[in-house]
């Protein structure tokens, strides 16, 4: 008793282009190069041209705030699918980042062309630092400690009324122009996001991937995992702490409001929208949810409601997320077949 | 055949809460020999391995590996003298593909300073090595068995793997931790050969084994444990000649089945 719907089914065939092996490309035809280039070179001018068109003064703001964003989401995907450590604390990163830099600017003069790379490798080696401990920690655990990290900061900042209190530090120096500005952290975002996708797929990554896997089997290789780890973690709260300086410099002030939520939860629902573990769905969950929040602004707090659905529904129905899907659709055809 | 003690056990003991696992076990390994050690069920023989291996810390006593104390030291320490082990839950990196699993002992340091392999040139020689280890330990080179993801694989061939882990890290030595359980007989028929290939390449093994047939084929010497302590240890024969063996193995499949071979 077959009905008419129950007679067809969806088939998929892979477009069969393979080309890819081991950090080779064996290129046939231009056909097969545009194919693997296209979606790469849409992102990119895509990236570059996006302020160009965004009208006012404002919008443009928005695409460097979502570009922050990014930033942060790269890093929390980097850690959670290619390390295993599902770190909450990506306020952390950005808050030490933002403060760093702007010490740096305004009590030593550093312009802040230089003191945004110093505050990113310093801030990453602090960072680094004060989580070693809690690098032994799986899961849930690692998690609930590296929630507590930002929290604990803006109530130390607050309580003992150290670098600016609750005022936050002022009078910090823009970068140099307009332009480099907006593009400084879109050239940043591409960066790291294609530094980490190639890192992630050399010898170095695959240990990573190992350790998140199974890390006793790492060990009875004669790997130290906590180096690893700890390596990991620099590099992810570095990127972190690129964007807080970025962001210190483009509001010209900082302050406790860095170690806020937002700059943890955020990052990751834009993750579970873009899909996690292909760190260029971070990127586009970031272009999609901060705007989108900007939209929603004018309903006050009844944008959380919004928001709150709006990840309902990518975590019940799209749970692999954007990239993925959109991966599958260009990938393979698709055609109903009768049976 | 064989020479001098290069891993010596003294007093060992650990206790989990209440539980005695070991109990001031001592025992020697000389260099390039098998020692087969066997026991019933919650022996204390997986505990033992991990003591060895820094997995888990003694409660008391000392091991020592070429005189030097090795007590309480990291897994990776120990792994990067050259004492390697197998799990017998097995371990492989389930997620990748199983000729990957080899390109991470590749990268531990033990593996780059012992040289023998190429380090891993840009082309990916590590993964050129990976695929010989695996040879060796009988993956089929043109199969497309080495390069399917490892969760696909059959147990045999997960057993293998986790041999080649330790091949990876030109070890002194491998502990077994039953590779031989949960195969069929022709399986263990292919692995005994490659067990006595490794000890003519000079490792050490420490073998561990519900499969007594096997063990004593390939063994030099056995040792008992039951309930955590040390029964006896000797030759295949002295061994199951002691009546205390026989006592702590009554009703066992494993002895029957050896004794109707005998
Ligand atoms: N992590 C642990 N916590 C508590 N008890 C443990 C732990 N590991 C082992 N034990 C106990 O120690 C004893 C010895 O266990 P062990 O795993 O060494 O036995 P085994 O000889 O390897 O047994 P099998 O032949 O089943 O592998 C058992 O009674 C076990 O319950
Ligand atoms: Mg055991």
């Amino acid at each position: 008793m077959n009905t008419a719907a129950q007679q067809r089914r969806k088939e998929r065939i892979d477009r069969g282009i393979k080309v890819r092996t081991d950090g080779l490309y064996a290129l046939m035809s231009w056909r097969e190069l545009a194919y693997l280039i296209a979606p790469r070179s849409i992102l990119i001018v895509g990236l570059l041209i996006l302020p160009l068109v965004m009208p006012g003064r404002y919008w443009p703001r928005v695409i460097s705030i979502a570009c922050i964003y990014a930033l942060v989401a790269m890093s929390f995907d980097f850690l959670a699918h290619y390390v295993g450590l599902v770190s909450l604390g990506g306020a952390f990163f950005v808050g030490i980042g933002s403060y760093l830099s702007a010490i740096l600017n305004t009590s030593l003069g550093l312009p802040p062309l230089i003191a945004v790379p110093v505050a990113t490798l310093a801030g990453g080696a602090f960072c680094t630092l004060v989580l070693l401990p809690c690098l032994p920690l799986r899961g849930v655990y690692f998690a609930i400690v590296t929630l507590m990290y930002p929290l604990f900061m803006a109530r130390l900042i607050e309580a003992l009324d150290i670098v600016g209190g609750t005022d936050g530090i002022m009078g910090i120096d823009s970068f140099p122009s307009a332009w480099i500005e907006q593009y400084g952290v879109i050239v940043m975002v591409l960066i790291f996001l294609f530094g980490l996708r190639r890192l992630v797929n050399t010898d170095f990554g695959l240990v990573l991937r190992a350790v998140k896997d199974n890390d006793q089997a790492v060990k009875a290789s004669g790997m130290n995992i906590t180096r690893y780890k700890a390596l990991a973690v620099f590099i992810a709260s570095a990127t972190g702490c690129l964007a807080g300086a970025c962001l210190a410099h483009i509001y010209m002030w900082t302050g406790i409001s860095t170690f806020a939520l937002d700059f943890s939860i955020l990052p990751i629902a834009a993750t579970v929208i873009g899909g996690s573990g292909t760190l260029v769905g971070p990127v586009l969950g970031c272009l999609i949810l901060v705007p989108v929040s900007e939209l929603l602004r004018d309903f006050g707090t009844l944008r959380i409601v919004f928001y709150s659905l709006i990840l309902l529904a990518f975590v019940v129905f799209r749970s692999d997320g954007l990239m993925a899907y959109g991966q599958r659709k260009y990938d393979q055809f698709e055609r109903w077949t009768k049976i | 055949m064989t020479g001098e003690p290069i891993l010596q056990i003294k007093e060992v003991t650990k206790t989990f809460g209440g539980i005695i696992a070991l109990n001031r076990v001592s025992f020697e390994v000389n260099r390039g020999e098998i020692l087969g050690i066997i026991g019933p069920n919650g022996s204390g023989k997986t505990t033992i391995v991990n003591c060895i291996t820094g997995f888990i810390k003694a409660t008391s006593g000392h091991v020592y590996f070429h005189g030097k104390e090795i007590t309480g030291k990291p897994p990776h320490k120990i792994a990067d003298l050259g004492v390697t082990r197998t799990f017998q839950i097995m371990r492989p990196y389930y997620s990748l593909p199983a000729y990957k699993n080899l390109v991470i002992p590749l990268c531990s340091p033990r593996a780059r300073r012992t040289g023998g392999w190429r380090g891993g040139g840009r082309l990916g020689d590590r993964n050129t090595v990976s695929i010989d280890i695996m040879e060796e330990i009988g993956f089929e080179r043109d199969s497309y068995v080495p390069y399917k993801t490892t969760s696909t694989l059959p147990t045999g061939y997960l057993k293998r793997l986790e041999l080649a882990r330790c091949l990876a890290l030109k070890p002194e030595m491998i502990i077994c931790d039953e590779v031989f359980s949960g195969l069929s007989m022709s399986e263990i028929a292919s692995m005994v050969p490659l067990i006595e290939r490794l000890q003519m390449d000079g490792i050490t093994l420490i073998m561990i084994e519900h499969r007594l047939r096997e063990l004593f084929q390939v063994s030099n010497r056995i040792m008992v444990l039951n309930f955590g302590e040390k029964l006896v240890e000797g030759s295949a024969e002295e061994v199951m000649a002691d009546p205390r063996v026989k006592e702590a193995y009554f009703g066992s499949e494993d002895i029957e089945e050896v004794m109707s071979h005998a």
